[in-house]
């Protein structure tokens, strides 16, 4: 109950700041801008792919490349909502309304990724509506759609958790969302180095937040992919207790 | 006559890293007290109070609120404290009505009382009219009552106020006072200040703390003695000798004062009316017979300027 209370409250502070609604406007422009031209590009492609025997159909490639580049730009954009969830608090001396409250630690932290994941799950739906408007005129690999949909989701998730433990590290919102959008980015192209098949490689690649990503969008659900992401979003909440339960203790 | 005790709290202690911003400090608050906590700038009182209210872990000791033990049971215990931090817990962009019902939700207020305690809470600290408005674009001493408003809104045995009239002008700070005085008759409520009228305005019992330690603590009654101090000086045209005061009953100690005047420091009753009597059958001459004062302050600042640099090193 005390998560639903302290979730509803962040969504409605965070609807009251104009952030909120540049971020949504801005991403809906550019994710609309992509989506048209992956749809032109697709009209010219047609006329050579009738016919032709497992050719890609519209979901490979309208919705799929779509979904591809949103992972890029929600990247991008990630950090600027989750920047100021805990560290203005922590700034405005807010933290401690929540911390004589009774509630607990983790209610607290579950409560702000609730409303952060609510945010997140707004904005998926808008872009979500793109894609399956062609549904009027066309039919759809749902299931593959389903899959990159739940891709897109889990990233999201995993980024709204990172972003959160990093809010909770310091008071400057800014310092946040760089530190943020620094993590994300490493982990996104960290299996850059060390191409070569050894054990190190096959770490890194593991670490990767892509390469978990890629296989959902082709329309595989591999249950290691999920956990994957399910682990990340464990790890980076749990960070974030541990993390205010310190202000209490130390220091 | 059995008080109930709302909080005790046995050897609070509090290392900042090697520093020790609390020292061991025990008391008890029972209800329909308002008690005081003076003390210079960086006594301890806030971090105090941060761990009376479950903010800050105490690095020794034990806090119990009604008999609830904070460490073993925070939640329990939590609800019954109703706390205003130094800086008001306030969400600028929220109304002060909305805040209030985020604040009754989060303190648990069930759903049915929730609207009355939180007009209840607007009524008394006198936020009816400026419910609706943004509180970023309240006046502080407003955002310092919607603060006290949150802090008594879930009806807490316990209210906890750390400066509660800091930055307000006088006659909100009037309002305050008037306010704490109102709350603490059926709560008990903490405050703290390095504002001296402030205590002997609002509270009913004082506690002085200095480097993290209770110096002082005593009712304002008992203050009202001490400050008039079992002191009296006399003056006379005609003094008498040192021995004969001294030989007086009741004269502790006589310690002569240029022109005539002494300090007589005495014990048990005052003994002005025998002086006076014995001044005027043995001509003294007297000018001057009076009580002296010590005021708060003097004793605020005794005890905190004591052996001022004992820790500098
Ligand atoms: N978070 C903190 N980290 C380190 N030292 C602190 C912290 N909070 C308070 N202190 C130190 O503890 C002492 C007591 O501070 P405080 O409780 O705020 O005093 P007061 O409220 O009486 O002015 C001060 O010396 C202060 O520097
Ligand atoms: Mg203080």
């Amino acid at each position: 109950m005390m998560i639903f209370t302290i979730a509803a409250r962040e969504l409605r502070s965070l609807f009251l700041s104009p952030l909120a609604w540049s971020v949504l406007a801005v991403v809906q422009f550019i994710l609309a801008y992509l989506f048209l031209a992956q749809v032109d590009n697709f009209m010219t492609l047609q006329p050579q792919l009738v016919g032709l025997e497992g050719a890609p159909g519209v979901t490979d490639l309208i919705a799929a490349p779509l979904l591809g580049d949103a992972a890029i730009v929600l990247l991008l954009v990630t950090p600027l909502i989750t920047m100021r969830i805990l560290s203005e608090e922590r700034r405005n001396g807010t933290l401690s309304l929540l911390f004589s409250a009774p509630v607990s630690m983790t209610e607290i932290v579950l409560g702000k990724y609730l409303g952060l994941l609510g945010f997140f799950f707004i904005l998926l739906a808008m872009l979500v509506a793109m894609p399956v408007s062609l549904l009027a005129g066309t039919p759809l690999d749902l299931g593959k759609l389903t899959a990159g949909v739940l891709g897109l989701g889990l990233l999201l998730a995993a980024f709204c958790a990172a972003g959160l433990y990093m809010s909770s590290l310091t008071e400057q919102p800014t310092v946040a969302a760089i530190s943020t959008f620094g993590l994300l980015l490493l982990l996104w192209i960290i299996d850059w180095a060390g191409k070569g098949g050894d054990e190190v490689s096959g770490l890194l690649h593991y670490l990767s937040l892509l390469r978990h990503y890629e296989p959902l969008l082709r329309g595989l659900v591999h249950s290691t992919d999920v956990l994957y992401y399910l682990l990340f979003i464990i790890i980076f909440l749990g960070l974030s207790i541990r993390r205010l339960d310190a202000d209490r203790l130390s220091h | 006559m059995a008080t109930e005790v709302l909080i005790a709290a046995e050897h609070l202690t509090r290392f900042f890293g090697h520093t020790c911003a609390v020292k061991g400090v025990s008391f008890r608050l029972a209800k329909g007290e308002v008690l005081g906590f003076l003390g210079p700038n960086g006594a301890g009182k806030t971090t105090t109070m941060r761990m009376l209210t479950g903010n800050l872990a105490p690095s020794a000791g034990r806090i119990s609120v009604a008999g609830i033990d904070l460490l073993d049971s925070p939640r329990q215990a939590k609800a019954r404290i109703g706390y205003l931090p130094e800086q008001p817990p306030l969400y600028r962009e929220l109304t002060v009505q909305e805040y209030l019902r985020y604040c009754a939700h989060l303190n648990r207020v069930p759903g049915r009382e929730l609207g009355r305690a939180v007009d209840q809470a607007q009524a008394r600290c006198g936020l009816t009219e400026v419910r609706r408005r943004l509180i970023g674009n309240l006046s502080k001493g407003f955002q310092q009552r919607v603060g006290i408003a949150q802090a008594i809104l879930h009806n807490p045995a316990v209210v906890i106020l750390d400066e509660p009239t800091v930055g307000l002008d006088p006659i909100q700070i009037r309002e305050i006072r008037a306010l704490i005085r109102e709350l603490g008759e059926n709560h008990g409520i903490i405050l703290s200040t390095h504002i001296l009228p402030e205590v002997q305005a609002t509270c009913s019992r004082v506690q002085i703390m200095h480097r993290g330690q209770l110096v002082f603590s005593a009712t304002l009654a008992e203050l009202q003695e001490q400050m008039i101090t079992q002191s009296l000086i006399l003056g006379c045209q005609a003094p008498p000798d040192l021995h004969t005061l001294e030989a007086m009953p009741g004269i502790e100690r006589v310690t002569p004062l240029a022109a005539g005047r002494f300090r007589l420091a005495f014990t048990g009753d005052n003994p002005a009316e025998a002086l006076a009597a014995r001044a005027a059958a043995e001509g003294w001459r007297l000018r001057e017979l009076s009580p002296e004062q010590r005021s708060l302050e003097q004793i605020f600042v005794e005890l905190t300027t004591r052996e001022p640099d004992a820790e500098a090193a």
